[in-house]
């Protein structure tokens, strides 16, 4: 199987909406070659503006184009647009509600050798405590299209993550996708495991693996972080079992998101694989997966934990 | 162009009107900040009542030319401007920073009408504005952009990234202020994280920088009219200012920067308006 990195597939996404939406204009900070929004300067270089390594100038200068009615996506890296500019991002473009798509790239640590500083592990809490955001984590290059294509649509705030490393394709071409619905991608009904990102991949794994010792898991992909889809949620925790997989901190992402909505609605025993409260560091990023334990391997062993 | 000494006393006169509301509606309010919205008074003033091309009947008009309060902390003054103008009602001036207002703290665009940028954290409104002057460039419109700042406000990194954006991105339909008042909270600029100097910061970043007392309608209408002239570099016009202007008790005193004035004060500061 062919794998491709989300960004490549936002790169081509992007340049190919442009065509259709001629309000698109995509704003980078000197990482054009690596987040992929290259392809569309180089079809469209007078809607594209490279604001140079300046994240802060560059989330505002989206919002004041915005505010003159175009559909600005703003990129870099997610640690930097999420981190480094989160203040613009919270009052110049969510506060105001402007319609602006922060579309980061090398999220999580899957960026690999660069190492801590640049692996973005709370991007996804930090854009979630946003009032008037909309936080998108895609799976795949299909799904990370059609993230794109929704985000473009959707009016008002949006943050788009995609990764560096290349991943498997898991959705068919003609798969639906609409923003804050989560999708059962496996019938099971011993435990649900429900993923984000390129831990849904891993997911559908254990999920494999856990049949072979007689557990039936649901698997559940949830690319809308926020708003979140708590019915999909609620069916889940029917299961009496859950657990949550995504490659990001285990505080604010969505096993967060997931405990909130049970721990209100349907108190269910769950568990979190995630990155257990510290940093990443240098290394392949197979091998930080194995290390941080985001692999189908620690997902079966929480699932069985959690039933035993 | 010549300006008639006519619009020079509308002006001036427009402005005290403007001061009395300023100092009326902060201190309903019970809280603001009238130092730095009283010493931007002449500048905004001249702008939305001879400059700008605005539509108080239609505030979203595609055309208009915009106005960005990058020190959003002067917001009763752009209040006390809107509604003179006809924006929205003047009797809600009066309800400034109370729960349920339209006229919020810091400016929020999704609230008052006219109000073409949210603004309060300080160092965000030129890359705001340079993203206007961009759009205006890409759909061939001629609408002008102008951004007010102030000069403690030139401490945040951000106001330099975006200095560069305007001169790299060639942006001669954008006029930059800065209010330079020479006061921020904690005292005198040069005391506590100096700016200067402000001009020679701004040409070194590639801009056109003009000169001007902040508080001369003359100076501030010719300053606008050269900016427009000016091609392929944005245009900074420095205005010396007095914080607090117009009001003597408050003029160059560091301790009106966020004040209320009591009651006895408000009636001393109309007189002197």
């Amino acid at each position: 199987m062919t794998k491709i990195a989300t960004r490549e597939a936002y790169g081509e996404a992007l340049a190919e909406i442009g065509e259709e939406i001629k309000d698109i204009v995509v704003l980078d900070a000197d990482l054009s070659g690596s987040t992929k929004t290259a392809i569309f300067a180089k079809k469209y270089p007078e809607r594209f503006f490279n604001i140079g390594i300046a994240e802060q100038d560059l989330m505002g200068t989206a919002a004041g184009l915005a505010t003159c009615g175009k559909i600005p996506f703003a990129s870099t890296f997610a640690i930097f647009a999420t981190g480094r500019a989160f203040e613009q991002v919270r009052n110049s473009i969510c506060y105001p509600k402007l319609n602006v798509k922060i579309a980061a790239t090398h999220a999580g640590l899957t960026v690999g050798e660069d190492g801590a500083t640049h692996q973005s592990i709370e991007d996804l809490a930090l854009m979630r405590t946003l009032p008037n955001m909309t936080v998108i984590n895609p799976a795949d290059a299909v799904e990370a299209k059609k993230a794109v294509r929704a985000a473009a649509a959707h009016e008002g705030p949006v943050y788009l993550r995609f990764g560096r490393l290349a991943v498997e394709t898991i959705f068919e071409e003609d798969s639906e996708f609409e923003i804050g619905k989560g999708k059962i991608l496996r019938e099971g009904n011993d435990v649900a495991i429900i993923a984000t990102g390129i831990m849904v991949g891993e997911a559908l794994k254990a999920a494999e693996i856990l049949e072979k010792s007689g557990l039936k898991a649901m698997v559940i992909n949830i690319h809308t972080l926020k708003p979140i889809d708590e019915e999909i949620i609620l069916k889940a925790a029917e299961c009496g079992a859950i657990v949550t997989a995504e490659e990001h901190t285990i505080i604010g992402g969505l096993g967060s998101a997931v405990a909130e909505v049970l721990a209100e609605k349907k108190p269910t025993p769950m568990k979190r694989i995630g990155i257990k409260d510290k940093f990443g560091q240098s290394g392949k990023p197979e091998e930080l997966l194995k290390l941080y334990n985001l692999t189908a391997e620690d997902i079966v062993k929480a699932a069985k934990e959690i039933k035993r | 162009m010549s300006i008639s000494c006519e619009t020079i006393n509308e002006l001036n006169s427009k402005a005290r009107i403007i001061r009395r509301h300023i100092v009326e509606m902060i201190a309903e309010a019970g809280s603001g900040h009238p130092g730095g919205s009283l010493s931007s008074a002449d500048i905004v003033t001249a702008l939305y009542f001879h400059v700008m091309n605005v539509d108080p009947q239609n505030p979203h008009w595609p055309e208009r030319d915009r106005f960005v309060l990058s020190k959003g902390h002067a917001a009763p003054l752009l209040y006390a401007v809107l509604a003179e103008k006809g924006f929205f009602p003047k009797e809600e001036l009066l309800t400034l920073r109370k729960t349920g207002s339209m006229l919020q703290g810091h400016p929020d665009m999704k609230s008052t009408p006219g109000l073409d940028m949210t603004t309060g954290s300080l160092g965000q409104g030129l890359s705001a504005a340079n993203g206007m002057a961009l759009a205006a460039k890409l759909d061939n419109k001629s609408y002008r952009v102008y951004v007010v700042m102030g000069d403690g406000e030139l401490e945040e990194g951000q106001i330099w990234e975006a200095a560069m954006t305007s001169a790299h991105y060639k942006l001669d339909n954008l006029t930059a202020f800065v209010d330079n008042n020479g006061l921020q909270i904690d005292g005198p600029i040069q005391k506590v994280m100096s700016p200067e100097n402000i001009q020679e910061k701004f040409k070194a970043f590639g801009w056109n920088v003009i000169d001007i007392d902040g508080h001369d309608m003359k100076q501030i209408l010719e300053a606008v009219e050269e900016a427009k002239t000016v091609k392929s570099r944005p245009t900074v016009i420095v205005a010396k200012t007095v914080k607090g202007k117009g009001v003597p008790f408050m003029e160059n005193q560091v301790g009106w920067h966020g004040k209320a004035p009591s009651l006895e004060q408000v009636k001393e500061a109309l007189q002197s308006i």
